[in-house]
């Protein structure tokens, strides 16, 4: 059993969390409630990480991050060290692939919130902030929590853009997917069993919680 | 306009036709009556502020919500008005309680729970404070919805076909509630209904209004009294409303005398009490038209009086006769023939034969 990975992993599928749930929030609200121009567009844009190969969206992701582009180079600037092949850079990659799973759970719940209700909500003297604190997000809280457990179980799980983006430096990028896929080249099938079984528990887990969470919302509705 | 009237104008072609100018007295309950699709909802909407119109002009008392021409519009938020949603779109994570201590913003903290309490009394629902909407029945979130819509202490109070999601029997309650709060609030009431019982229970004012238009407006009794509204003749039935007061029972025969502006009628007694005000509706179709006063009928209404107006499309096999009795307006359908028959002509002196059990008497526990 690789700790250091199983730390990493742990780490990348928390920080993934942490910080594209506020925006997953901010987005899906805005895709739910908002009409504006480009919405079918920017629809399309957050699911396309669904169906791109990881190897192309790892390959565009290392031409970003390379110091001869304008962010990489800027990041090299700041932090000393290159984007690709760091945490930092995992994390960036991380998040993107995570949109879809993180968006869509919100919109879908932000837009099952019926629009009488909050045009009461706004009838009752409560302003677009106090609407969304106090009657939106608790209606949808359900659809957020989904969305952090599909990120947090699918970043534990990802593999490819991991490896092209990462690549595989222990206790800095190699994530429990990839020493798995490591230790299974070396033949050392009971480390990958170990491994193996822990990330089938987490993601059973995790799904149960989920669709869990879902049937009390579906009860409370 | 008084100064703490509500005066509305919208106007606009499309998407939703609009086209209708009117006020609101405090005090007075404005029944907009129109089938489904004819915009109700969206002059709603327009007021509250949920909707904009391409020409608009909303004036609360002193503040004007909405002037499309001065590019001016205060958010709904701002606006002191109470809905009562057609849904209710209550709030399904709260209590309710806290539904009404929603709309309670403006008061200081310590005081919501106390007023929000009152409320739910006042609607009768102190004793389910503490459930979620879920577990309401249909009437009682419609209690739970007003009680929130009186929350905000409103300037204008608006009711979206507020009964249409509850049953008969508990409708007829709700409608005796809502009649007995509004007259203790000072404000304008806008009732928007498809249904006409409603404008007939608890109205003052009527707005017909059909694709967006404004067919007529006016009080509530000149209007059933109009014999040139065959609109209102295929939507709801002609027939004439006045107030009248319960001046006798005649227990043993079963019969109620009724007071009103022109004479005295006799009704079944069922549940009134003397003394009682009540609203009498005529159905124009119930009336028989006569010459002579009639010997011989098992009859107890005969009202005299004289032809004012008469209506009748050149097609149509009926005429619509308007008769003043006294200081009322009683509208009769009868046949073409009849007309005929009996020679009526505007000014003719006629006696209205009203069967007993033909008048709607409706009562109010106010």
């Amino acid at each position: 059993m690789d700790f250091a990975a199983l730390r990493v992993s742990s780490l990348l599928a928390l920080a993934t969390v942490v910080v594209l749930l506020p925006l997953g929030v901010w987005a899906g609200h805005a895709l739910a409630v908002r009409t504006f121009r480009f919405k079918p567009v920017v629809e399309a844009l957050v699911a396309v990480p669904l169906i791109l190969p990881p190897t192309v969206l790892g390959f565009y992701l290392l031409v970003i991050f390379s110091p001869r582009s304008p962010l990489g180079a800027a990041f090299e600037a700041v932090a000393g060290q290159t984007l690709a092949f760091s945490f930092a850079g995992l994390l960036v990659a991380s998040m993107i692939v995570n949109i879809p799973f993180v968006v869509q759970p919100i919109q879908r719940a932000f837009e099952s919130v019926p629009r009488e209700v909050r045009e009461a909500a706004a009838c009752c003297g409560l302003t677009p902030l106090q609407r969304f604190l106090r009657i939106e997000i608790p209606l949808a809280w359900p659809g957020i929590l989904t969305a952090a457990m599909l990120a947090f179980a699918h970043t534990l799980g990802e593999f490819g853009v991991v490896l092209m983006v990462g690549g595989n430096i222990p206790g800095e990028t190699r994530t429990l997917s990839i020493a798995i896929y490591d230790r299974l080249q070396a033949f050392d099938d009971q480390a990958v069993g170990v491994m193996a079984a822990t990330l089938l528990v987490i993601a059973v887990a995790t799904l149960s919680v989920t669709t869990w969470l879902g049937r009390a919302a579906g009860r409370r509705g | 306009m008084g100064s703490r009237a509500l005066g509305v104008t919208l106007r606009q072609a499309a998407p939703i036709p609009l086209d209708v100018s009117f006020t609101c007295d405090p005090g007075q309950v404005l029944a907009i009556f129109g089938p489904s699709g004819s915009g109700k909802t969206t002059i709603l909407r327009s007021i509250a502020g949920l909707y904009t119109p391409s020409e608009a002009l909303v004036q609360a008392g002193d503040e004007t919500w909405v002037d499309t021409a001065a590019r001016s519009s205060v958010p709904v938020h701002r606006r002191a008005v109470g809905v009562v949603f057609q849904d209710y779109a209550l709030f399904p994570h709260l209590t309710a309680l806290s539904n009404v201590m929603t709309a309670l913003g403006h008061l200081p903290r310590g005081e919501r729970r106390a007023r929000a309490e009152a409320l739910l009394t006042l609607v009768h629902l102190s004793r389910h404070r503490d459930r979620r909407p879920a577990a309401l029945s249909g009437g009682e979130r419609q209690r739970v919805a007003v009680a929130r819509a009186l929350a905000r202490d409103p300037a204008v109070l608006l009711l979206d076909e507020p009964f249409a999601a509850v049953d008969r029997s508990v409708r007829r309650h709700l409608q005796d509630e809502i009649d007995q709060i509004r007259r203790s609030l000072d404000i304008p009431l806008i009732l928007v209904t498809h249904d006409f019982d409603d404008v007939v229970r608890l109205a003052t004012h009527l707005l017909l209004l059909d694709g967006g238009r404004m067919v007529a407006l006016g009080p509530l009794g000149a209007l059933t009294s109009r014999p040139d509204l065959p609109w209102l003749r295929e939507t709801a039935g002609l027939g004439s409303l006045f107030e009248a007061t319960v001046v006798r029972i005649h227990a043993s025969r079963g019969l109620a005398e009724l007071a009103f502006q022109g004479g005295t009628l006799f009704a079944p007694c069922r549940a009134l009490v003397e003394g009682l005000r009540v609203r009498v509706r005529i159905p124009a179709r119930e009336i028989i038209l006569a010459k002579e006063p009639p010997r011989g009928l098992s009859l107890h209404n005969v009202l005299s009086g004289a032809v004012s107006a008469m209506y009748g499309d050149r097609d149509a096999d009926h005429v619509v006769v308007q008769i003043v009795v006294g200081e009322v307006r009683l509208l009769a359908e009868v046949t073409r023939d009849a007309v005929t028959q009996l020679g009526i002509v505007t000014g003719l002196p006629l006696h209205a034969l009203i069967k007993s059990l033909s008048l709607e008497v409706l009562t109010s526990q106010a």
